[in-house]
């Protein structure tokens, strides 16, 4: 199915999400997240195939893209989720799909995006005792950084 | 600590620690084993050891100078990590570059993932203990791959060679006798290692049927490359997605049927020969003109994302670039093969003995470069 | 009662068994570099000496200016003491074979059962190292062994009995004596105990595809991690010469020993003997290795039923 069709057929189900301006992505609200990554995975849709989870740290929020794909239909589907940053959780996915698991350690340690319900929820990348989250906008240090000629 | 208490004698668990310096982990991984004897009860590995932060790096960089830092995510199969950063770049940048960029894209991309395939080869032997001849043998056919890259670009093992609007330099004269006459070389050595390993009665009986992955299991957690296409999904970015010129080419895919590391080892194998089919058809086919499309150094994105994923020797690599206008990008993430691969071994090694483990995490051929990032 | 010849002879041929051994310890850990390197199309050793000859010259110096580290945690005494339980019981094996027609050091007459007996003590080296070292793959190392080497005993010492049965004696010499009319592998009971003894005699002395208490890529090094120096060289030095004993035992019992024509005997044991650990070595480098349960399960199901069965065919050859 074309990007369109797919998010068509999500809007008829879940009538709060949003295509976004410009991407091809879908705006889920947060409360939401869980039901509707559980009828992506289900028949007729059938992404079995969650392939990266990231954030984008938008300064005034956070941005959190999920990538999915299918296998058997051959689409795929960009899901954003908007968070506060006074309100930075979210429901883990890793009862749905098992790459959740790693891919939301990895966010929980760069970002500080804290996953509920997750099984084992502690840093991955960095030392198990780091403290700050390095990928956030203000994490940086204008100093050290030395911005290379070009 | 699990301790059982028979009539006369007590045994409890044996915790041991694989690494993160160990022979056969492949690069710096710790895996924290509970042992029963020789059983394994639990594995927990702990990775970051080769943690360089190259999101963050990305960040004060502009897409140029990036470059260099893709070749150092999965430092066997360079050319390919550059081509899929520079082509979701281009994505972002909406660029088209010409034909024979795109050609040449091909042969070195398909080169080098015989070189990385040879690598995974050779130390999957090693670890099962045929003790060196193997390796030596897939490093001398490397050796030959290598040569040929050093006249193209002048590097070893980094080459920073595909480029944004297309390669660096074009390729040298004599060059495509020179990988004519590789090819012919390497197909009967193909046959030599089927004769030497593939079949041995101790090379199967140490590999069948250990560590198997069922379908499900593998595209639920993401697995990606031939180590899905081993458990019998035949899902191939370059049939499955084309990108570049691969719709053009004859080849196929080889799918395996039991998922155990005895059919990952195979479809590698297979894969050897099919990009040697790949790469004659796209040497012969190699048309002319320019291999680089004239852009500048800096490039300034309007503000919007892109992802594009290609097919790694490991697996699928994938770029998610944000672009907010300037010349450096706002995000940029790198989705690689080997992360997820690895996240499935805890649950394929419960019960298994010592020896098999190296058996399983050799099979999937991890690298950890692509894994810390 | 031994008179003062037979004394002074035995001292002598003792003392050129002991030159010997240490001189081909030496030159066996060279051919190995120069037959593994071939095969894996390199060159090996070429740099000291002529064609590296003198390498294991240069390793011994080398090994013998190394630092003595002793783990924290070991139980010195066991620890210390396990490399002399790896070295001492091959080369008291050699007493017993015969290099030629006179070159025995003393031609016991329980020659063989004196072999078995010695060999059997090599494992407690093994298993002392792995326990001493204080370190849990040692410890694992040296657990497999232990396991492994008392599996392979078994079809080891059968096959020996074939041709000690075939032969009437248990003494060397007369074993050689006996195939002076065709050597012992011509027979199809015999060819079968060859095989069933070489492949008992590589799990015996840890050799590949049978090398699992040193398996590199499992367990760094097994039961030899915590040694450095001159305690790695024993252990190191004691698996060659286990590796020549057995090719020598091989040679004995199913090759005719030092029977041949033109040559003088020592020439033709020699060539034999090093034919056969060529052979082994050819082995090592070819083939992956088994695990543990794969092993055991090999010797107990498949070797020992087949060697009891030619012990029965044999018999009921010489009852006929």
């Amino acid at each position: 199915m074309r990007p369109d069709e797919i998010s068509v057929v999500i809007k008829a189900r879940f009538p709060q999400v949003k295509e976004e301006a410009g991407t091809n992505g879908i705006i889920v609200p947060k409360e939401s997240l869980l039901e509707v990554a559980q009828y992506l995975k289900n028949p007729p849709l059938v992404f079995d195939n969650l392939h990266c989870i990231t954030a984008v740290d938008r300064k005034e929020k956070m941005e959190l893209v999920y990538i999915l794909y299918s296998i058997r239909e051959r689409h795929g589907v960009t899901l954003k989720v908007y968070l506060t940053l006074e309100d930075l959780n979210v429901a883990s996915l890793s009862a749905i799909w098992k790459s959740a698991n790693w891919l939301e350690r990895e966010v929980y340690d760069l970002f500080g995006i804290i996953f509920s319900d997750h099984p084992d929820l502690r840093r991955i990348l960095n030392p198990y005792d780091w403290k700050g989250y390095p990928l956030r906008k203000d994490y940086s240090n204008p100093e050290l950084i030395a911005k290379p000629r070009l | 600590m699990d301790t059982t208490r028979t009539k006369d004698i007590y045994t409890e668990e044996f915790l041991i620690n694989m690494g993160p310096q160990h022979p056969s982990t492949h690069g710096v991984l710790s895996l924290e084993l509970k042992l029963d004897g020789e059983i394994i009860r639990e594995c927990t590995p702990h990775i970051g050891y080769l943690h360089r932060s190259m999101e963050k790096i990305a960040e004060n960089r502009t897409y140029t100078q990036f470059i260099p830092f893709t070749d150092r995510i999965d430092y066997v199969a360079s050319m390919n990590n550059n081509l899929g950063y520079v082509m979701a770049v281009e994505k972002l940048l909406n660029l088209e570059v010409s034909e024979r960029a795109k050609y040449i894209r091909v042969i070195v991309a398909e080169l080098n993932r015989i070189a990385s395939h040879l690598i995974a080869v050779g130390t999957f032997a090693q670890d099962l203990g045929a003790f060196a001849t193997p390796l030596f043998y897939c490093f001398r056919e490397r050796e030959k791959i290598i040569d040929i890259f050093d006249q193209i670009c002048g590097n070893r093992l980094t080459y920073n060679y595909i480029r944004i609007g297309g390669v660096q330099f074009d390729l040298p004269r004599g060059i495509d006798e020179k990988i004519k006459e590789f090819v012919n070389y390497m197909r009967p050595k193909v046959d030599d290692y089927d004769n030497l390993l593939t079949y041995n009665t101790i090379f199967l009986a140490r590999s069948k049927n250990i560590g198997v992955l069922p379908k499900d299991l593998a595209i639920n957690y993401s697995v990606t490359g031939p180590s899905l296409r081993a458990s019998g999904v035949k899902w191939d970015l370059r049939k499955d997605e084309p990108y570049l010129v691969y719709n053009k080419f004859e080849f196929d895919i080889p799918v395996g049927e039991n998922g155990d590391s005895w059919d990952r080892y195979k479809i590698r194998i297979e894969e050897i020969r099919q990009s040697l089919r790949i790469v004659e058809q796209a040497i012969d086919a190699l048309p002319g003109g320019e291999p680089t499309v004239k852009v500048g150094r800096i490039h300034k994105p309007a503000p919007s994302e892109a992802y594009f994923r290609t097919e790694n020797p490991r697996g699928e690599l994938g770029f998610y670039i944000v672009s907010d206008g300037s010349m450096y990008p706002y995000r940029l993430k790198i989705r690689a093969p080997s992360f997820s691969n690895l996240a499935v071994l805890p649950e394929l090694v419960k019960g298994v003995k010592v020896a098999d483990i190296v058996c399983v995490l050799g099979s999937f051929d991890v690298l950890m470069g692509e894994i810390d990032r | 009662m031994l008179s003062i010849l037979d004394f002074i002879w035995v001292l002598i041929i003792g003392l050129i068994v002991l030159a010997f051994i240490a001189v081909s310890a030496m030159f066996l850990i060279w051919w190995e570099r120069k037959v593994s390197a071939h095969i894996q199309s390199r060159l090996g050793p070429m740099r000291v000496g002529w064609h590296g000859v003198l390498q294991s010259v240069a390793d011994t110096i080398k090994l013998l200016l190394k630092e003595n580290i002793i783990p924290a945690g070991a139980d010195k005494m066991i620890w210390w003491l396990a490399p002399f339980f790896a070295v001492v019981p091959p080369v008291m094996a050699f007493v017993v074979i015969p290099f030629g027609k006179n070159l025995i050091v003393k031609d016991l007459n329980v020659g063989i059962l004196y072999i078995m007996a010695i060999s059997s003590v090599c494992v407690l080296g093994i298993f002392m190292a792995g326990w001493g070292s204080n370190n849990k793959y040692s410890l694992l190392g040296g657990m497999r062994s232990a396991a492994q080497i008392i599996s392979y005993e078994l079809p080891l010492i059968l096959s020996m009995i074939i041709v000690s049965m075939q032969a009437n004696s248990l003494s060397m010499q007369k074993i050689v004596a006996a195939q002076s009319g065709h050597w012992n592998i011509l027979h199809p009971n015999m060819m079968l105990a060859f095989i069933v003894y070489i492949i008992s005699a590589t799990a015996e002395v840890n050799r590949v595809p049978f090398d699992i208490p040193e398996a590199e890529s499992e367990l760094v090094a097994g039961f030899h991690t915590e040694y450095s120096g001159m305690k790695f060289a024993m252990f190191f030095i004691g698996e060659y010469t286990n590796l020549f004993l057995i090719s020598a035992i091989a040679t004995t019992l199913f090759f005719g020993g030092w029977l041949g024509p033109i040559l003088p005997p020592v020439i033709w044991f020699l060539i034999k003997t090093y034919g056969i650990v060529s052979i082994l070595m050819w082995v090592r480098w070819t083939f992956p290795r088994l695990r543990v349960d794969q092993l055991m399960g090999f010797a107990w199901k498949v070797l020992t039923p087949v060697s009891f069965f030619n012990l029965a065919i044999t018999g009921w050859l010489l009852l006929k």
